[in-house]
């Protein structure tokens, strides 16, 4: 009972990522009609924007330490962050140390910013093309922008931790009646999951319940009509491109001190956010965050040592196992509308 | 005006010949009057240099290239000579090799075996590169060991760790200076019953390829050994990232140390995800749980950042070393560079002189006499102390570093401390104890 519910737990977090970027993945192609392989590398950017203000917060200037060698036997060279004379040691520890949640203020302008620039810039050229075309683009673009990642700030991962309030773990097992130590859960995995929770449902009600989601929405269903009625709808959905964006981005931040980013984590996670917006069904919102949980969980359940020992390998397949079985048994996906795709 | 009477048949049938002629590869073919593959002639020889240039080691391959351009340019006598001059052979005069000029090219591995070997060969064939060297993978280093030995050219492997290169597929042109698994193990399990007593409890995940199979043998030999019990040894995929649902089990599983078989990327997000789900805070059978990474990089440390803090591991040299040959190397390095090598850095200068200095001894650029001159050659002022390159399987046997994550680090690459250096005798081990066989020296044409 413990291991199973251990592996619930693992799969939510994993399925908050996968969520996230397939809710992402449909807005943009429910709205826009196109197919981005390029929002893994926007989840990366998003990643690399925690980085980037890490960097920023700690932009030192360096003391001398007499009493202290370097690796070559001179004087050791310290650096001290300006935010250590601005605020003191104590306070701008804080701060550096808070880099992470401080991170998503940044990377929301930054993400919808690079979303408005590239559908503008690129990807509103290819709306009339084939889905092939549109397919190699934007993998193309997201290689152009791992390759400048890379350049930028080099090819191994970058330790990018949480807050010192949130490192270690909750024992969920101890609180259940089971015993101490059996499901153990890391704080900022219940965050990564809160947080992602709050976005979906954000993204939702904004969709749901703001006229500009109205608009959005009717769109959505029927794009001839809405700008005969003279909206322009183009405008909305470009910006509806940035808002994609930027669901990416925040998911990239926030799974930062999950793993330390590198510069090909978002490929990482495309190819799955990919068959969780076809299991889910190809345009259905709801149908992404269902299949992104489901996904998570069962990639979770696959991993354990008990199923390994009786179907080795089963972790590496188990996702497109049933995205399989799922197509055969419900062509259009778990929630997908007839007519999507399938012209 | 000439008329061309193109037709369907004559199209093809000149296509066919002439692609057979471009893809059959000439230093497999080819009748030369050479008496060794690239046989040098002019006033310079090609050295090339075949380390991941893009992919996740590409930071590793920088350090590896900076090391070989350092070598390359102490070889014709400039900059401070580095390890020439502590070296205790002292057949190199900075002139070159034979008093011909050393030239480079260089390849990508891309730390994928085919890639590697289409690099390794283009400089081969194109490039007339006489000696090849480098890489950060045992897969890569087995495939371009066994392409070296098809093309007459000798293979000084870079970072490479499995058994295997050495063992079941040790090829007679290849030679690594680099440790192995079994060596890690060896040198890792007194300095682990010391540390955590012989009653304790192993968890190992294994990456899923060569290597961590190798490793994670190696280890858990070792610790059995002094009485450790392995509880579980689960294989994790190679392309995994969220290594969360392998190691929430572990608890469980009443284990008390978790054994990460896992290098670069895998071995940064284990260790992150573990130090994530509180692992080391706890007590397990009334001990502190604890977590061992069997081979460490400074490179991947870095990775890993706080998360390396007083775990245990292996490393083949560490620039803190005091020795005259590490500190005339980290001195040469780090006056170039402006920060210290890396361990691949140095295994790769290192092999770079080594088959110079051979070159030298023998006489020769044939690889045949390459080859005898290092088999079985001792030397030492390299960084690792007193050396051999074992003549039966063309591996070097010295001391190995057994190290600790730092607690209090004075800068970002300064994240490891020297616990033990295990003496060459204890990391010693039969040739024959890994199979595979030598097979006879090929000189190529």
């Amino acid at each position: 009972m413990e291991a199973i519910i251990l592996q619930i737990l693992n799969g939510l977090d994993k399925g908050s990522a996968y969520a996230l970027i397939a809710l992402g993945l449909t807005l943009i192609f429910g709205t826009l009609g196109v197919v981005n392989f390029a929002h893994g590398a926007l989840f990366m950017i998003g990643a690399f924007c925690a980085v980037t203000l890490s960097r920023i917060l700690t932009i030192s200037h360096t003391v001398v330490d007499e009493t202290q060698k370097d690796f070559l036997g001179n004087p050791l060279k310290v650096d001290v962050p300006y935010v250590y004379d601005w605020f003191g040691e104590a306070a701008g520890n804080t701060i550096i140390d808070w880099a992470v949640p401080l991170s998503i203020l940044f990377a929301i302008p930054v993400m919808i910013a690079i979303g408005v620039i590239m559908e503008r810039g690129l990807i509103k050229h290819f709306y009339k093309r084939p889905h092939a075309d549109q397919i190699l683009v934007t993998f193309g673009l997201a290689i152009v922008l791992q390759e400048i990642i890379k350049y930028y700030y080099g090819a191994n991962p970058i330790p990018t931790p949480a807050p010192a309030a949130f490192k270690g773990s909750f024992d969920f097992g101890a609180m259940m009646g089971f015993d101490p130590n059996t499901i153990i859960y890391p704080y900022w995995r219940i965050i990564y999951f809160a947080f992602a929770a709050v976005i979906i449902g954000a993204v939702f009600a904004f969709l749901q319940f703001t006229t500009f989601g109205m608009v959005v929405r009717a769109g959505m269903a029927d794009r001839e009509t809405v700008q005969l009625l003279g909206i322009n709808i183009d405008r909305r959905f470009t910006l509806m491109f940035g808002i994609a964006a930027a669901v990416a981005g925040l998911a990239g931040v926030m799974y930062t001190p999950i793993n330390s980013p590198n510069y090909h984590m978002g490929m990482d996670f495309l190819v799955l956010s990919f068959v969780v917006v076809v299991v889910g069904g190809m345009g259905s919102l709801p149908g992404a965050v269902a299949a992104g949980f489901l996904l998570g969980i069962l990639e979770s359940f696959a991993s354990m040592r008990e199923v390994l020992a009786v179907l080795p390998g089963l972790n590496q397949i188990i996702i497109y196992l049933v995205a399989i079985i799922i197509l055969l048994t419900r062509p259009r996906g778990l929630m997908g509308r007839k007519g999507v795709m399938e012209d | 005006m000439s008329k061309m009477n193109l037709t369907r048949r004559g199209v093809l049938k000149t296509g066919a010949i002439a692609g057979a002629g471009v893809a059959a590869p000439t230093i497999f073919t080819a009748q030369s009057a050479a008496a060794f593959t690239n046989e040098p002639t002019g006033s310079s020889v090609t050295l090339g240099f075949n380390v991941p240039q893009t992919g996740p080691y590409a930071d590793e391959g920088a350090d590896e290239l900076r090391a070989y351009e350092l070598a390359v340019e102490h070889l014709n006598g400039g900059g401070d000579g580095g390890l020439m001059n502590t070296f205790s052979s002292k057949a190199l005069q900075g002139n070159g090799i034979m008093g011909k000029k050393v030239e480079y090219v260089t390849g990508d591995t891309q730390t994928k075996s085919d890639a590697a070997r289409a690099s390794a060969r283009s400089m081969i064939e194109k490039d007339g590169a006489v000696m090849i060297t480098g890489g950060s993978s045992s897969g890569v280093a087995v495939a371009v060991q066994a392409l070296c030995q098809e093309a007459g050219v000798i293979f000084m492997a870079g970072l490479t760790h499995s058994n295997d290169t050495t063992g079941k597929d040790k090829k007679a042109n290849g030679f690594r200076h680099f440790f192995n698994s079994y060596m890690s193990g060896a040198a890792l399990a007194p300095i682990l019953a010391n540390n955590y007593g012989t009653d304790r409890k192993a968890y190992h995940l294994t990456a899923d390829y060569n290597w961590g199979y190798t490793t994670e043998e190696a280890v858990r030999t070792s610790t059995e050994a002094m009485g450790w019990e392995t509880v579980a040894a689960v294989k994790t995929p190679l392309t995994q990232t969220d290594f969360s649902s392998y190691i929430a089990p572990v608890l469980q599983s009443g284990a008390d140390v978790l054994v990460l078989n896992h290098y670069g990327g895998n071995m940064v997000n284990s260790l992150t995800n573990a130090v994530q789900f509180g692992l080391r805070d706890k007590l397990v059978n009334n001990k502190n749980f604890e977590i061992v990474v069997p081979l460490y990089s400074r490179l991947m440390a870095k990775g890993a950042g706080a998360n390396v803090k007083g775990i245990f591991g292996s490393t083949n040299w560490h620039w803190s070393l005091q020795d005259e040959g590490s500190k005339a190397f980290v001195k040469s390095f780090g006056t170039k560079y402006g920060f210290p090598p890396s361990q691949a850095a140095h295994t790769c200068y290192v092999q770079a002189l080594l088959y110079a200095d051979a070159v030298e001894r023998a006489g020769s650029f044939n690889p045949c006499a390459v080859a005898e001159a290092l088999e079985g050659f001792e030397f030492d002022g390299m960084g690792n102390g007193k050396t051999l390159y074992r003549a039966e399987d063309h591996q070097c046997f010295k001391d190995v570093l057994v190290v600790k994550g730092k607690e209090n680090p004075t800068s970002e690459f300064d994240l490891l401390e020297i616990v033990e250096v295990t003496p060459t005798s204890q990391v010693t081990y039969d040739a024959s104890i890994f199979g595979g066989e030598l097979g006879s020296c090929n000189p190529g044409a």
